[in-house]
């Protein structure tokens, strides 16, 4: 098993046709994944990714032709809220969101939307979803990681490849790795893919990676003390940052209550989370929690 | 992105809120006529001289006078335009007071905090009121939280007579002035959501002795995502409340915030970004700045991040750290090696590359000749910066 994606995971592309579609497109079919169509409003008809991929006006029609269940979006923040919307209402049970700037007045209203129809959303924000060796969905290094039972959930990008580095290096291989985006509303919860990982046979332990703003994490953290049979090594970026300042992800700000990092990390502790205060600790604190 | 409070209460002007109105003036010499004009359009003897900077606390720092005659608004101005004004948001350094918004002064009964803002462990908004206007809020939440109401927002039904209703009966409002205040509120409303802003703060709202209710200041922040829907907000951006390095930065897409430490930093992605900071930290040393180069580090972007960096006199030492995924490691050492070869190397730099070609990357690095020090991981890397920093 794994989580939210396998290698029977049935792909549409919105926004193939523009350069990061394309480029990211070619990389996710190298890894694996099942891309069986793309949408770019007006270019239906056409063929994307070297002829290899069949484009469609809307995510409806593509989805009736190739019964995809799951799309991941590449299309301008100006658009992105409405490209979520349009695979909800296509019934996409499955949407990924890579987009970055996406305005907060246009989320809050896509989420309420795709709420009431019960469509999962990843991002947006964030790197995408990779299950080992079977599927990646968005921007993620597939060869940096292994094969193996930790499941990976962060906010952030390349820190979820560091992550993911030291993991490998002290043998341990994923199950999926998901970042789940660094805006302040963002689809899919900590609690949620925590949820998920607690049920997946395969996850024996999960790394847990966060940062500064929101309360996201201390839900997350509270979550696991009353559920969570499953060891999870947590570890918050933004020890240094200085408040009130907006540190690169929109949702990152210091703006008072519990969101500093020393708040979290002990609202972590208290609720047994192995808290790695050095983010160089990360792959042995696994280890560790792993044979206690 | 911030505005003065007179930008911010000509925006709630435009959505039919009544203010404390006034004129603001950025040269001394047009303070006497300003105030005048005050007088006379607002019929009022006394004004009130307002330092206009994007920091809260201004009152206690002393930028916001009630003058009571002629004389002493002038002298008000005098002492105003060009001060520089120390608030608890400003930091000690302070911030140079470039204009100045000379306004009527109003008989205040009562004063009401009010804001909306997202609540993001909602995923609504959240429209709070408070019958303890005019101190921070964050103390009322502290001392005494049952003198605020909350109202939430659906996002997707908007803010209806009820909510408002709510907000205005929970500050014991009766009368015109309860029905006023629904009606502001409903503005308000209006105003956040039509702006984009991530936060409209009214603090205080008051009710005057001859029981009106007016905005006695703003402040609004917008969502910076939304900018481009909005050419008339982007226009109020003051670019002299903002950390000119920090501007500099992103005319090259470079995301950097300035602190006070002597490690300079560059790292792809925001998350090891501050990550890296805080190692550094770790290791004894203090981070000079946060500088997320981005996914695509080309030499480009390693060349004017090492200028950005530098710019800064307190910078003893540089860390780069990139975690290679789309971006080649191999093309970002090659990048190094034509900033230093370009700009020379003032201060040591350590350098982790790790991901895509990293070892190709290490061996273009070793033989390039150049005194940059190599570093395995992250804790390796943020011990040698701090070291070389000390050293230098």
């Amino acid at each position: 098993m794994s989580i939210l994606v396998n290698k029977n995971s049935k792909v549409i592309v919105q926004g193939i046709t523009g350069s990061e579609g394309t480029f990211h497109s070619k990389q996710m079919i190298e890894y694996g994944t099942k891309i069986v169509a793309g949408v770019t409003p007006g270019k239906g008809g056409l063929d994307a990714v070297d002829g290899k991929i069949p484009v469609f006006n809307s995510v409806e029609e593509a989805k009736i032709e190739t019964s995809a269940n799951v799309s991941i979006i590449f299309v301008p923040p100006p658009f992105a809220a409405d490209a979520i919307i349009e695979a909800s209402e296509a019934n996409i049970e499955l949407v990924v969101c890579i987009t970055e700037g996406v305005p907060v007045h246009d989320m809050l209203k896509a989420k309420r939307i795709i709420d009431q129809k019960g469509t999962r959303l990843i991002g947006p924000n964030c790197p995408g979803i990779i299950t080992v060796d079977e599927c990646k969905l968005g921007i993620m290094p597939g060869f940096i990681c292994e094969k193996g039972k930790i499941g990976v959930l962060s906010k952030s990008g390349t820190l979820t490849y560091e992550a993911i580095g030291q993991l490998v290096n002290a043998g341990l291989g994923q199950t999926t790795a998901i970042g789940i985006g660094g805006d302040p509303i963002i689809g899919t919860t900590m609690i949620e893919v925590l949820e998920l990982f607690e049920k997946d046979n395969e996850t024996d332990g999960v790394v847990l990676i966060g940062e500064i703003g929101g309360q996201m994490e201390n839900e997350a953290a509270r979550w696991v003390k009353e559920n969570m049979s499953k060891p999870v090594v947590g570890f918050i970026a933004g020890q240094t940052a200085p408040p009130g300042r907006r540190m690169g992800h929109a949702g990152a700000i210091v703006s008072g209550g519990n969101d500093t990092a020393e708040a979290k990390m002990q609202i972590m502790t208290d609720c047994g989370i192995s808290v790695c205060e050095s983010v160089a600790d990360i792959g042995n604190n696994m280890k560790k929690a792993l044979t206690q | 992105m911030k505005i003065h409070e007179y930008q911010g209460k000509e925006i709630l002007k435009s959505y039919g809120i009544p203010i404390q109105d006034g004129y603001v003036i950025d040269n001394i010499e047009d303070a006497q006529l300003t105030i005048n004009k005050v007088q006379k359009e607002f019929d009022t003897e006394a004004v009130v001289v307002k330092a206009q900077i994007h920091a809260g606390g201004r009152g206690k720092g002393g930028g916001v006078k009630f003058s009571p005659s002629t004389e002493s608004a002038l002298e008000n101005c005098n002492n105003m335009v060009g001060m520089n004004l120390i608030t608890h948001q400003t930091g000690p350094e302070g911030q140079k007071v470039r204009k100045v918004y000379i306004t009527e002064a109003l008989d205040i009964k009562k004063e009401f905090y009010c804001a909306i803002t997202l609540d993001r462990a909602r995923s609504k908004d959240v429209f709070m009121v408070s019958s303890e206007g005019g101190v921070e809020i964050e103390e009322v939440a502290k001392e005494m939280p049952e003198k605020i109401i909350k109202t939430w927002i659906d996002p997707l039904v908007g803010m209806k007579s009820f909510h408002a209703q709510k907000l205005a009966l929970g500050l014991g409002l009766a009368g015109e002035a309860y029905k006023e205040t629904v009606k502001v509120f409903i503005k308000m409303y209006k105003c956040y959501m039509g702006t984009d802003a991530s936060i409209v703060e009214i603090n205080p709202l008051i009710l005057t002795t001859d029981e009106k209710i007016v905005a006695l200041d703003a402040k609004f922040n917008f969502d910076g995502n939304a900018l481009f829907r909005h050419n008339d907000i982007a226009e109020l951006r003051d670019v002299h409340e903002e950390n000119p390095t920090e501007i500099e930065a992103s005319k090259f897409n470079l995301n950097y915030i300035k602190l006070d430490g002597n490690v300079g930093c560059m790292v792809n992605g925001a998350g090891l970004a501050m990550a890296t900071m805080d190692i550094i930290k770790l290791a004894g040393g203090d981070p000079a700045n946060f500088l997320d180069v981005g996914g695509a580090a080309s030499a480009e972007t390693v060349k004017n991040g090492f200028k950005i960096i530098l710019s800064d006199d307190h910078v003893k030492a540089i860390l780069i750290n990139i975690f290679g995924g789309i971006v080649r490691c191999d093309r970002v050492a090659n990048g190094v090696i034509d900033a230093v070869e370009e700009l020379g190397l003032k201060v040591p730099v350590v350098v982790r590359l790790e991901g895509t070609n990293s070892q190709e990357a290490k061996k273009i690095l070793s033989e390039s000749g150049l005194d940059i020090i190599p570093a395995n991981d992250m804790k390796d890397a943020a011990k040698k910066v701090v070291d070389a920093a000390i050293n230098n």
